[in-house]
This record gives structure tokens, sequence and C-alpha cells, in this order.
């Protein structure tokens, strides 16, 4: 295959670059993720280089799986593959980037313009030298090339560093940080197409998630359920390992319901959910709690609704939804593979006791005296889900 | 105690099936097509399958063709049948409760230019000849009407429809859908003016992926999966020995106790029926209601022995059945729906059961393995979880 013969990816990352003192982290950081994903693909080399980062590739590598998962990193702003050329001695480099261009590009009648990065800076041309140097050396070995500053049909980019590497391809990546760089938060997870999403955009920032998921058995079935760890897996392919916390809810919703207004009923049941996360995040040592709310979407995520559920928590709710219209969560899910499963037509426990005409202005003074009726059991039930929830640990590379 | 009651699904393998076809995997895995003694081996089971099948349908063996279960068959004679006769014209007749594997196909006839009929029932399921009748046209090329309904349990009197099918047009073409029925109550197509009549394996005990078309001599049928020329150019593609040597022993295992097993299964009918009514909110479909002057049993007689359909008002199907699974209950539920999107059942809407009860209704399907005691701990489970999961009502 003609992608094998790079052997090599050059990872370009964005926002680290900008860091000072403690950039070092977040390139180790971003170093363990790419490993980590790489795992299961073969023996790479991942090493850090001034600003970039090198995967040098086992012989036998398959390049679409290996771009796959370079696509599943967040930090990587882009990546290209490259081919290492193992000498900055000049003449050699210049005949090393001529091969690269013999090999790669068979037809020649094409424009061009050389880039240059040098890393080195003890070398003995600067970069815009190298530049017209390596491109007059290939117009004079390829006299049907022809230079082109300012639209060229393909740029080829030489750094040189320790080694030298020449490129012609940038394949943007997810951007972002590197997870594990931010600590770490809890997501409430449905079955639906907003929570996954809320989770990858919360994790993009670098932030290891762990998962809570409320079935409400037998109203939601074993297959609501294992939707949910499905979608746990999809996520974590970018967000590395997540432990997702399946809480028992039917007691508490059925409790609610016989006690509570029913116009009430789904506020009361989000508070107890906030809850519950919370007491689970704290445990977990979360420093958030992230949902798929958007504003107004539906009853329960008016303003109102969402003061209303966000009374109930210490720990900061973060909803990277918030602004966002549903077709535009619907594009970010097709794009992490959530979308399908997602739309799988099982009942999740949100919509099974919905009230006909829920509340979309409740007054939390209002809601909390409510919630007095349930006082004589709740704590207890509680206490009893919590103690009986069941953990699972998802991860996409397991193996 | 864990009790199946899905038996309209699928069944569980017989015994002897499996055995047989552990040992085709193992022993005979010749390709029939091959000229030497393993494929002659090989190719013992197939000729095995079409003669047990033509004994059992009084037909002879060049009239089936061994498929992949019921959806093929179905496809394979609406399709085909329609492509190999649409010179005589494009109007096709069915009912409006078929299974998708029929609708489906006339849906696709219809995109390509046929134009489909679908019939009403009556409100036990029930196509009237005289609606057949009044629909059939001279440019109605083909009829297909199942013999048993597998939501409701209804059985259409096929005898009846293929006579007014030929004697309005001799040249009409009527299949049936005996997906349901085969096994469960005697059929004889040939004998009944049946031109093709499509079966399932694993709805009687025997093998997922295996069933067979009965194609009447001369009927023309243009195949639609093009290869080696297997089955006589009718279905290339190398037969699936070890799901047919297993479809033959189910298919003769069943029949050697049909009357047998027809017996038992209405008796367990019955007493599930005669029990279930009597639960608060329960209402059961299709079995002749409004002729309360008949006794139960009599009317019973009249329907699927295996399927009752029971609307359980106030409570969501999908719900009552997965409560009904944690006490080791399989059933399912009436109508394929989801809360957001309620593909309600084109059946029960059809014998127009009324709107509380579509989105409440399970089925229960019984095989000859299921006991009293089962049904009777059945009711019990029902008894208990009713009256719990009634109070939570959606809106």
């Amino acid at each position: 295959m003609k992608e094998n013969r790079y052997r090599a990816f050059l990872i370009k990352y964005a926002e680290i670059g900008l860091k000072g003192k403690n950039r070092c982290f977040f390139e180790d950081c971003l170093v363990r993720q790419i490993r980590n994903n790489l795992r299961g693909l073969g023996e790479y080399q991942v090493t850090k280089e001034q600003g970039r980062v090198f995967v040098e590739c086992p012989e036998d590598f398959d390049y679409e799986d290996t771009a796959a998962a370079l696509q599943t990193v967040f930090g990587v702003a882009s990546f290209s593959p490259v081919v290492i050329i193992d000498t900055t001695e000049w003449e050699a480099l210049c005949r090393a980037v001529g091969n690269y261009v013999e090999e790669f590009f068979p037809e020649k009648n094409f424009t061009f313009k050389v880039e240059c990065k040098r890393g080195n800076k003890e070398y003995f041309m600067t970069s815009p030298e190298i530049c017209a140097e390596i491109g007059s050396y290939l117009l004079k070995r390829f006299p049907e090339l022809r230079v082109d500053v300012h639209h060229p049909d393909r740029y080829l980019t030489v750094e040189v560093r320790n080694r030298a590497y020449v490129y012609s391809e940038v394949v943007p990546g997810p951007g972002g940080m590197p997870v594990g760089s931010n600590g770490r938060a809890m997501l409430l997870l449905s079955g639906g197409i907003d929570s996954p999403v809320a989770g990858y955009m919360i994790s993009k920032r670098g932030v290891y998630l762990d998962a809570v998921y409320f079935h409400a058995p037998p109203y939601t079935s074993e297959r609501a359920k294992q939707k949910v760890v499905d979608l746990a897996r999809i996520i974590s392919a970018y967000t590395g390992p997540i432990r997702l916390h399946v809480v028992n809810f039917t007691e508490i919703q059925m409790y609610i319901y016989e006690t509570c207004p029913h116009e009430e009923l789904t506020i009361i049941m989000r508070r107890y959910m906030m809850r519950i996360a919370e007491t689970i995040a704290k445990e977990s040592d979360c420093l958030a709690l992230v949902t798929g709310e958007s504003i107004g979407q539906v009853a329960s995520q008016t303003m109102q609704s969402l003061q209303a559920t966000n009374a109930v928590c210490t720990l900061p709710v973060f909803r990277p939804l918030i602004g966002f219209d549903k077709q535009e969560i619907v594009e970010i899910s097709e794009k992490i593979r959530t979308y399908e499963t997602s739309i799988l037509p099982y009942e999740d426990c949100c919509t099974i006791f919905v009230a006909k005409h829920p509340v979309t202005k409740p007054v939390v003074r209002i809601i909390e005296k409510s919630e007095k009726l349930l006082a004589e059991k709740i704590d207890e039930m509680v206490r009893t889900a919590l103690e009986t929830r069941e953990k699972i640990e998802v991860s996409f590379y397991e193996e | 105690m864990e009790v199946y009651l899905d038996n309209a699904a699928t069944t569980r393998a017989a015994e002897p099936v499996v055995q047989l076809m552990e040992k085709v995997l193992r022993e005979d895995y010749g390709n029939p097509s091959s000229r030497h003694q393993k494929g002659v081996e090989a190719e013992r089971y197939v000729c095995q399958a079409k003669k047990t099948i033509a004994k059992a349908l009084k037909c002879l063996e060049s009239e089936i063709v061994l498929t992949s279960g019921g959806t093929e068959s179905n496809n394979m004679a609406l399709i085909g049948m329609a492509e190999a006769n649409k010179r005589a014209g494009k109007h096709i007749i069915s009912s409006c409760i078929e299974h998708a594997s029929v609708y489906q196909p006339l849906l696709f006839l219809e995109e390509q230019g046929y134009e489909v009929t679908f019939l009403p029932v009556d409100k036990n399921g029930l196509v009237r000849p005289e609606t057949l009748r009044a629909a059939l046209r001279p440019d109605t090329i083909l009829v297909s009407i199942m013999m048993v309904n597998n939501e409701i349990g209804a059985v259409e009197p096929i005898e009846e429809l293929a006579k007014v099918v030929h004697e309005t047009n001799p040249r009409t073409l009527f299949h049936v859908d005996a997906i349901q029925g085969f096994g469960k109550l005697p059929i004889y197509p040939k004998r009944i003016g049946v031109d093709a009549m499509s079966v399932s394996g694993h709805k009687l005990f025997g093998p997922k992926g295996s069933g067979f078309l009965f194609v009447r001599e001369r009927v023309k049928i243009r195949p639609y999966l093009f290869g080696g020329g297997q089955q006589k150019g009718m279905r290339s593609g190398t037969e699936n020995v070890p799901a047919i040597a297993g479809l033959e022993r189910a298919v003769a295992l069943y029949l050697a106790e049909a009357e047998e097993r027809r017996e038992k299964l209405y008796a367990l009918k019955e007493a599930f029926v005669s029990k279930v009514s009597k639960l608060p909110g329960a209402q059961v479909f299709g079995i002749f209601s409004e002729e309360n002057g008949t006794p139960l049993a009599e009317r019973l007689r009249r329907t699927a022995p295996h399927i009752v359909s029971v609307g359980f008002r106030g409570v969501r199907s999908e719900v009552l059945l997965h409560a009904l699974e944690e006490k080791g209950v399989y059933v399912s539920s009436g109508s394929a729906c989801s809360s957001n999107h309620p593909a309600i059942s084109g059946t029960l809407s059809g014998i127009g059961v009324p709107a509380e009860y579509l989105d409440a209704t399970l089925r229960f399907s019984f095989s000859h393995e299921n006991t009293p005691e089962q049904i009777d701990y059945v009711i019990s489970c029902l008894s208990e979880l009713l009256p719990v999961l009634g109070r939570f009502r959606r809106g």
C-alpha cells in the first residue's frame, strides 16, 4: 500500500503550544493519550520533540487504522504522514527530498512551494534559504515541475531538526486538550442524542469522564441500558475509559409519581437525579457535573427549570450544549458516531412518566414544598439507590 | 419458573434436529453440487427434505424450493410471481393485516409500478370472501393472504378465498403466507387451489435460516438469486444443508404429532383465555366475543391454537413485558412501538382495537411444551403485576 511508505506521523498540537512553564505536563498527557489509543494496533514509538510529537509506526502498520486512532486523540490539531530523513547533511537532504518527490508523485506536472521549519537554529542556512535552495534543486532534477508560491498544487514541507522530515499532507485532528490534563467530571448519560455529545465536548477540553445512568426497570428495558453502555463505549474512544454508574431509579420515580403533583414530576425527578449524580461525583473525585441540556429544548430545559434543577447542586454543572440548536447537536453526534445508537427506539426513564402538561416555569419554593411530601421515605430510597448501583467499566480500546 | 410464551416469534430447536445438524456440520459437510461421494451424501439430505415436505403438503417434490425462511419465501413468491406475470396485468390484492415480509415486498412492487389493493378485515381479523370478489379485476395477477395472523391468531378462510379467486379470474395466482399456520392447522395447498405457500422452519422447532416455498407446477415465477443454478435455477447458492436437514427433521417430527399437539394447544389456550379475561381491564382480541351465545371452546376452534392477543387497559405493553420477564415469563408486545414513534400495529388497528389498547397489548403464544401449571403461573404473575403497573399512566 502506498501510504505504508511513510512509516511515521508528525503531530501538531494547538493550544498546548501557548502554555508556559507547564507545557511539558500537557505534552506528556498528549503523548500518553496517543500511546493509549495506538496500543491495540501494534508497537509504535511516540516521542515529543520541540513542539511536535512524532509517531513512528511498526513495519506492518495499517495507515487507515492509525489515522483513525489519531483522529480520536484530543489535543491533536493536525497530523501529517512524514518521511524521516536521517541526516541533515545538506546534499543528502536535498537528494532525499528529491527522492521523496520522485517516489510519491509519479506525475510531475504540478506546481509546488517548499516550506521550511528550522527547529535546529544552529543549522547553517535560514529557513528562507533552505526553501529557495531545495526549490531550485527540485526544478533542476524534475524539469516539468513549476513553482507557484501563491497557489501551489502541493506544499512540500521540510522540517530540519536533529533529523529532517518531509511531508505534503496535513490532516486536521479533533483539536482540544489532551484528556487527563484537566481533572474529572461526572456526565449524566441518558440514551438520547445530547448527553453523549455533551460528554464529548467536555472531554475535548482535557477532562476525564465518569458517567451515571438512571435505569428504571421494568419501565426501561435491558436494551435501553445496553444502549447507554454502547454510547459510553463510543465516546470512550475519545475520552478514555469511562466508569459508568447504573442507578436503579424505579422506586424513587414511583414514589415521586405517587406523592407529588404530576406536572412537577419531571422537575422533581431531575432534581433527585442531580443529587444522586453529585453524591457519586464527589465520591469519585469529580469536580463538576455535565449534562446535555440546551435552553428551551423541552419543558425541563427552560431557564426556570434549569434553575430549579441547578439549585440542588453545589458542584458546578457544565452544559456545553446550552446554546446549541438540535440540528447542530445532531451534526456533532453524527461526526462522533453516536447518532445511530442514540436514535434506537428504547424508552428512557425521563419519557415514561412524563405528564401531559408539565410545568415549564417551576418556582423553586413550590417545588421544595412538594418535595417535603417525600420526606418520610426518600432519603432511605436515595441511599439504597446509591448502594445498589452497578458499576461498569467501559473502554473502547480494551483487549 | 421460566415460561416461554413467545413461540410465534421462534421456538427452541427440537433435540433430534440439533443432533442431526451437528452430525451434518461435522461429518456430512459436502457440497450437494460436488460430484464425489461427499457431495452425494449431502445431496441426500436435500432430497429427503423435499420428499418429507412434499408428503406433508401432498404435492410433488419438484414443487418445493428450499429457502432461508419465511421472509425469503414471501419475497420470492411475491416479487417472483409478479415479475413473471406482469404482462397479464399489474394489479395485486392483499390484506391490511399481513406480516411485514409480505407488505414490504408489496410496497416495493408498488414503487415498481404495480398497483396493490389492501383489503380490510372484520373485527375478528377475517378477510370476507365477498370483499375479495369485489376487489378482483381482469388485470389482477396475484392475491396474497396469510393463513394465520401472527398477532391475533385469526385463521383466514383460505379455501373459500382460493375458490373466489379462481372462479372470478382463473389466471390470477393465489399465494398464502402459512408461516404461522403450517403444522398448527392442516393445509394441503395443491388440493385447495393455492399456487404458492411460504413456510418457515424455526416456528416449528426447526433451525433459524430454514424454510421453503411451495410453488405449484406450471406456475411461472422469476428467480431473483442468480448463480450456480442450484434448485433448478430457482434459487442459486449452495444449499444450507445443515439447516435443510434440520428442517426435514422438524417437519417430520411436528407432523407426526400434529393432532395431539393441536388438541393440547387448544386446551392451553382455552384455560388461558378464560382466566385472563377475568383480570381487570383485560380484553382478548379476535375470539368472536360478540357471539357470546356460543361457548368459548367452540369459538376458539375458529382461531389458531397457539396465539392469544390480550389488551390490558392502562398498562403499557413494553412495561408489562419487562415486568413479566423479571418473573421468567417471555412474551411479545402486540405491536412494536416506542413512546416517541408508535408504529401502531397494522393488525390491531385493522380489527378496530380501541386506541387505548394499541399500545397496551401483549401476544402470548404457546407450544406443546407449555403446561397448565405454567399458564396458572402466568395468570398469577399478571394478577400481581397489573394493579401495580396500572397505577402509572401516561398523561
